[in-house]
């Protein structure tokens, strides 16, 4: 079937009459599968849900915000408004984000396997995913959450509202998250395609296995947290209680142990998609492959080693402070490292910008501007002054949102060929991107001015002064609520009306994109020869395919 | 099953199955994970001071290597099993080290009896 060098002829990966979308028909087949690319697209469609329900908390706080005192809800309401967009946000979406959606798609065709090492347990990851989120959902119905998505105590303890339901979920949606991360470290090691060392593995594969690493590691420790929390609610063991000897600065040891590695579960896979992302589109090899692999792996480490940073004002004691500080600017160091490797491969690149291209260079400037701030909160002094601002809340979303959320679309738009066969509407693709990425800086640029001036975070009233800036703030996330329609209208229009992808259509020279698309059900009809992934000079565009194929099977 | 194809039969299922742990040590390693448990409880009813901490500790530590070792089966698995055990034991000795250093040096700043808010958590249970 193959060339005699391995080579992959552009009529053997031409779109196959049987793929994995229509193998199996039916809601049953899809809802039981173990098919890692239909798990990746119910995780896709799942987030997605999450995705616009968090969003649409969102749109309701910065409403509330057009002005001061209340605008469209009481300041109860409001409490709950900000934690249940932060908690859904967090929990339902950008953790699971870019690994369940797109890294259970993508890696194992990345790496030639079948599918993932243990496809059942995939299958339990996604079902735990809706359970939790079940749950989430219902705390919401039964009333709401006030505590924000930290779930501090002692307020959380004293409450009224559904903070054991919703905890609950978070516990479930952590077991998720521990399936997902141990299936990608076993297929990273037990699945890679005959000959492939780790050295020739795409570097969103490394990116995976690091996130898969904090995963597994961490997120046990939230479990133990929630729990605890709850046998705190419903026992009164003392634990985080003061009022029973208890020590809440303990509860946020436990909360920030995971939850900062958190941070990293969110932005190491988007740091991988960025890879993909520069490498192809600046049809350049990616510079320091090495440094760019480990890297991911210092900052899975290092990011265990910071989380008292969270706590500088909370009534933890100087010495861990000073401590905490001083390793805080340590995980600088290998996020710099990427941020230069990638500017380095553009490099006298030829710069292609498509759709997916632009999410990239979105994230290399946003997710910069989220690191460096993050930076004056690490230091301590600044932190006083900073700490419970707008300024910290304008940093996260810079990080997450500029960060993790640009990174997703990114690689949504450039698997998105790959997952359906379809091609969207490119023009639709740059329009929404520009609409997007003005009003995010309109949205979050402006909290970096509020927080400096003293606008703490989670307050429903404000000063007059700060009005401009909180209508200014308002009228970007409208305008990114906007942008994000527009890019499911196109998505999904593509869907019906987007002509045939051809198998690669962007030159990129992992193994995804050397199989048809959609891919069929066991991935490869052969497996292609292991090669440099990021050679990207073996692929030359051919009219007669609609994309690019190699140099050899083009002659 | 004694026979060269019994024999090849019997490695391609060991090696299908992995390492298969015999009854007896299985057995064993429960009685001394029992006679253990005896043993600290026993250690509770003497007066050692600051070390009862410390036994109880090491007891605990030797029960879950041998859990480790032998339930586990990491004494005859791959040393990389080892090694990701061991990392996860490191890092659990990460959290615990420095949440509890935190704790001792903020405590003498605790203010004795101080406990902001209890008159409105008080009414909030109520």
């Amino acid at each position: 079937m193959s060339g005699p060098a391995g080579v992959v002829r552009p009529a053997e990966v031409a779109r196959p009459q049987r793929h994995y979308l229509n193998e199996t028909p039916g809601l049953r087949a899809w809802l039981f599968t173990l098919d890692h690319k239909r798990i990746g697209v119910l995780y896709l469609v799942s987030l997605v849900v999450s995705f616009a329900l968090g969003g649409v908390f969102a749109i309701l706080l910065r409403t509330e915000l057009w002005t001061p005192g209340p605008t469209i809800m009481s300041a109860d309401a409001y409490n709950q408004a900000f934690t249940l967009h932060g908690a859904i946000m967090i929990f339902l979406f950008i953790i699971p984000g870019i690994p369940a959606a797109l890294g259970n798609f993508a890696l194992p065709l990345m790496i030639g396997a079948r599918d993932v090492a243990f496809p059942r347990l995939n299958l339990a990851s996604w079902w735990l995913y809706v359970l939790g989120a079940s749950l989430a959902v219902g705390a919401i119905v039964l009333g709401g959450v006030d505590t924000g998505w930290t779930f501090y105590t002692p307020y959380s303890i004293s409450t009224g509202t559904q903070v054991v339901l919703i905890t609950l979920g978070a516990f479930i949606l952590g077991f998720s998250s521990i399936f997902t991360g141990l299936n990608f470290l076993v297929t990273v090691h037990k699945l890679r395609a005959p000959g492939m060392g780790f050295f020739d593995l795409p570097l969103f594969v490394w990116a995976l296995y690091a996130t898969g690493l904090i995963q597994i590691l961490a997120t046990p420790v939230l479990g133990i947290t929630l729990l605890l929390l709850i046998a705190e609610r419903t026992l009164g063991i003392g634990i985080f209680d003061p009022a029973l000897g208890g020590d809440p600065v303990l509860f946020q040891h436990f909360f920030w142990f995971y939850s900062h590695p958190a941070v990293y579960i969110m932005i190491l896979p988007a740091m991988g998609v960025e890879s993909e992302l520069i490498s192809t589109f600046s049809r350049k090899h990616i510079f320091g492959y090495k440094f760019v692999a480990f890297s991911s792996v210092a900052i899975a480490l290092f990011g265990f080693l910071v989380w008292g940073h969270h706590m500088f004002v909370a009534g933890q004691s100087a010495l861990a402070s000073t401590i905490f500080s001083a390793l805080t600017f340590s995980v600088g160091i290998p996020s710099a490292i990427k941020v230069f490797n990638w500017l380095a491969t553009m490099y006298r690149g030829s710069i292609r910008l498509r759709t997916p291209m632009l999410y990239g260079l979105s994230f290399l400037f946003l997710f910069t501007i989220g690191g460096l701030t993050g930076l004056f909160l690490g230091a301590l002094a600044a932190d006083v002054h900073l700490h419970d601002t707008y300024f910290v809340v304008a940093h996260f979303h810079y990080t997450m949102m500029g960060g993790v959320v640009m990174a997703f679309l990114g690689g949504l738009h450039y698997w998105w060929p790959k997952m359906f066969g379809r091609m969207y509407d490119e023009r639709m693709g740059r329009g929404a991107w520009l609409l997007l990425f003005l009003g995010f800086n309109l949205t979050f640029f402006t909290q970096f001015i509020l927080g400096s001036l003293g606008m703490p975070r989670r307050y429903y009233n404000y000063l007059e002064v700060f009005r401009p800036y909180h209508r200014a703030s308002t009228v970007g996330a409208y305008l990114m609520a906007a942008a994000f329609v527009w890019i499911a209208f196109y998505l999904l229009q593509a869907l019906w009306r987007g002509r045939e992808a051809p198998a690669n259509p962007w030159g990129a020279g992992s193994f995804e994109w050397q199989t048809s698309s959609p891919p069929p059900v066991d991935n490869f009809r052969d497996l292609p020869e292991v090669r440099d992934p990021y050679d990207l000079t073996a692929w030359v565009y051919d009219d007669a395919a609609g994309g690019y194929v190699r140099r050899e099977a083009r002659t | 099953m004694t026979t060269p194809r019994g024999r090849t039969a019997l490695a391609a299922q060991a090696e299908a199955l992995g390492h298969v742990v015999p009854f007896r040590c299985l057995l064993g390693v429960l009685g001394t994970l029992l006679l253990l448990t005896w043993v600290t409880v026993g250690a509770t009813h003497l007066d050692l001071g600051v070390w009862n901490l410390w036994l109880a500790l090491g007891i605990a530590a030797l029960k879950s290597s041998l859990v480790a070792l032998y339930f586990m089966h990491l004494r005859w698995d791959s040393r990389l099993n080892a090694i990701f055990f061991v990392g996860a034991v490191l890092f659990v000795v990460l959290f615990l080290g420095l949440a509890l250093m935190d704790s001792v040096h903020y405590r003498p700043e605790r203010l004795p009896g101080y406990v902001p808010g209890l008159p409105q958590m008080a009414e909030a249970r109520a």
